[in-house]
């Protein structure tokens, strides 16, 4: 990263801790706002946050490794999550998994050559239509790996 | 010729298509000259017959599902016409499945447009509200307490006794937090409630907020279910433009507003102090008790945690009255419960029953058995921390006591089927990988527990010292369960426990041979 990005993403981290008055409470939807324009949390920006906000580092460190949510490092451009809760295990969503991820040339969860990152979650609340996945905000119900995969490559991947 | 159908924009409907649906029937009435208007309605829950289009006619409504777009040209044609269609499931309100439930909670989820405030109020919306304005605090808790209601996120804790303690603390500044977490496996109906009938939800947060003097509402819902934040927050804006949210609900003098927080992933965070810590912009660590919550809450403040099916059940006793709501259920368990049939079944979805209905009668009667159409082999009841249950324990009730009886317990009411294929062994070693990767980490039962858990079933499938490690694993259930700080530790033993005792066979694994 050069010194002319990492500034630009402290300051857009600042800039929505301002838009949230500095609120401490309102860490997490300043760190999703983040996420959501910066595509991850970079290490960079953690100690202006705490600062804004008038926390310890390691209180926004610990906050943004708790929650499975917040990454550390870059985004994909496309986030797949394969539900491996009970109800779509039930369904078969372990070989689902296997299967999307042989797809895309992955030997376990992560992001692919080609910019695909699958995660697995616990329940995306469509259980009854198990075994279910999310690209992006899509929700996908009795999915199988043909209709994944291509949904995946109907994102542009 | 004009046409009005029902289509649901739910998230589960639309995971199957329902816009796809909605595009090809529009572009099927251009070219047929019909004048076509699409409603979209949350989920009549009917799950199995997604996207389910209804045909508004003069004899009521008409259901015809589960569509695909390809459907669309036949479909309008039959609709016209008045003719057969094979997809055709007759007038809604007569489909057995949705026929012989007792709708309470979610008498307006997949009836009407979830974001029309004149539906609502037409349908029953804003009754108990109305009459909660005309009433004490004390007795709008004292009607809650009487009618028996509660919580629907778990643990079933009265809710009247809750919102008295809450009414007692002698504050200014109260809250109340609903908890939309949802994470439980096998649970969908706070998502379904929350796309489907968001006002009800609002509504009996406002009457929560009257009943203890709390100006202050907050919806905790989790990152998984964009959906739902979205009609939450359009709700939200709709009740605030209309005076039933703000400083003057609809010109009492009396004030409530509320706010939605988005979690980030933690099924923790649906324990509710770790969720008050979370709202609070912490890690969602639990909070050992005392204090509870109702005294020291958010902020240190009292706190009314609820689920969201409680809040939304309140509207429908102040309007009705105590004795109406504890008429229906059995014992104690009083009123109706919405069980979600999940997992491997044919007929998934949301039937809101009175306590008392069996499982059979659910999985087998409802659910129509499984959807592989290989035997039933178990389901566990409850969501992850839940016990499974065997083929002769299909005939129990569903209620709190009954289901605890006999080691089970019904928790949000999610109900996940499996069939014969399941490995009983493997469900357990996830029951303790679910618990290592959600654990807060605040305990050591829990935390050093769920990993010692999963490796020893893993050596228990590699066959390694059968005996002595089903031995370990029962001993380490026992100290999980007596030492861990909240159930996510103390409950996790359920599943496991109830895999060993149901299906020892699953567990009495040979030594893999050395070729291997
Ligand atoms: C690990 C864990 C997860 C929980 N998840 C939820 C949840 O997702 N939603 C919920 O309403 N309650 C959940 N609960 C129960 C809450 O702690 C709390 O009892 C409940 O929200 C109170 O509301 P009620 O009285 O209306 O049920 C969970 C409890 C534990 C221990
Ligand atoms: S039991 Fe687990 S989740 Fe609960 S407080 Fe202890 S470590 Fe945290
Ligand atoms: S278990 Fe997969 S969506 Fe609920």
């Amino acid at each position: 990263m050069t010194s002319m990005e990492r500034d630009r993403m402290i300051d857009t981290a600042v800039g929505l801790c301002e838009k949230y008055r500095n609120e401490p409470a309102l860490l997490l939807e300043i760190l999703h706002d983040l996420q959501e324009t910066v595509g991850y949390i970079p290490e960079e920006t953690q100690p202006a946050i705490a600062k804004c906000l008038n926390l310890a580092k390691a209180e926004v460190h610990g906050v943004v490794s708790f929650y499975h949510d917040f990454r550390s490092a870059p985004d994909s451009n496309i986030t797949v999550k394969v539900c491996r809760a009970e109800a779509c295990q039930s369904m078969g969503a372990n070989r689902l998994l296997e299967d999307i991820l042989a797809r895309n040339g992955l030997p376990k969860t992560g992001t692919s050559d080609k910019g695909v990152t699958i995660e697995e979650v616990y329940c995306l609340g469509n259980c009854a239509l198990a075994p279910s996945a999310m690209i992006g905000e899509r929700l996908m119900g009795r999915v199988t790996a043909d209709r994944l995969q291509s949904a995946i490559e109907g994102v542009g991947a | 010729m004009t046409l009005t159908v029902y289509i649901p924009d739910d998230a589960a409907a639309l995971s199957v298509g329902a816009d796809d649906v909605v595009a090809a029937l529009q572009t099927a009435a251009v070219s047929k000259n019909i004048d076509l208007t699409v409603i979209r309605n949350g989920s009549r829950g009917m799950l199995w017959a997604e996207p389910l289009v209804e045909q508004v006619t003069d004899k009521g409504r008409m259901a015809f599902g589960p569509v695909s777009p390809e459907d669309a040209d036949a479909l309008l044609d039959a609709m016209v016409n008045d003719s057969d269609h094979p997809l055709s499931l007759g007038p809604t309100d007569e489909i057995p499945y949705f026929k012989d439930q007792e709708r309470l909670t979610f008498a307006r989820v997949g009836l009407i447009d979830p974001l029309n405030l004149g539906d609502f109020e037409a349908n029953g919306g804003l009754a108990g509200l109305k009459a909660a304005l005309a009433l004490d605090p004390a007795d709008i808790c004292g009607i809650v307490t009487e009618s028996g209601l509660r919580g629907r996120g778990g643990a079933g804790f009265p809710a009247g006794i809750k919102w008295k303690t809450v009414h007692d603390q002698d504050v200014d500044q109260k809250y109340i937090c609903c908890n939309a977490d949802e994470g439980d496996s096998g649970t969908f109906a706070d998502r379904m409630l929350m796309e489907g009938d968001p006002f009800s939800l609002i509504e009996g947060m406002i009457i929560a907020g009257l009943a203890t003097k709390a100006t202050q509402g907050i919806v905790y819902i989790r990152s998984e279910y964009p959906h739902a934040i979205a009609k939450m927050q359009r709700a939200i804006d709709v009740m605030e433009e209309a005076g039933w949210l703000g400083d003057n609900i609809n010109g009492s003098g009396k004030a409530f507003s509320l706010k939605l927080r988005k979690g980030a992933g933690a099924y923790i965070c649906g324990e509710e102090s770790s969720m008050l810590n979370s709202i609070e912009g912490k890690r969602g660590t639990v909070r050992s008790k005392p204090p509870i919550p109702a005294i020291q809450g958010l902020f240190g403040k009292p706190t009314i945690v609820n689920n969201v099916l409680t809040l939304a059940t309140a509207p429908i006793i102040l309007a009705r009255g105590a004795d109406f709501y504890k008429n229906y259920g059995m014992g104690r368990s009083t009123g109706t419960q919405a069980f979600q049939l999940a997992g491997n079944i044919k007929r998934g979805g949301l039937v809101e029953k009175a306590f008392g209905v069996t499982i059979r009668e659910l999985i087998e009667g409802y659910g129509e058995g499984t959807a592989s159409g290989r035997p039933f082999r178990t389901a566990q009841l409850g969501g992850p921390l839940g016990a499974y249950v065997s083929d002769d324990m299909l005939d129990l009730p569903m209620d709190y006591e009954t289901l605890a009886q006999n080691k089970a317990m019904l928790g949000h009411g999610g109900i996940t089927v499996f069939d014969e294929t399941v490995d009983m062994a493997e469900m357990a070693r996830f029951a303790f990988e679910f618990c290592q990767i959600e654990s807060c980490g605040k305990c050591t039962p829990c935390r050093i527990g769920a990993v010692r858990g999963r490796e020893t079933v893993e050596k228990v499938l590699r066959g390694e010292d059968v005996a002595r490690n089903i031995a370990l694993i029962e001993d380490l259930c026992e100290v999980m369960t007596d030492g861990s700080l909240c159930a996510m530790g103390g409950l996790t033993p359920m599943p496991v426990l109830s895999a060993l005792r149901l299906f020892p066979q699953d567990f009495d694994r040979a030594p893999a041979l050395a070729a291997e």
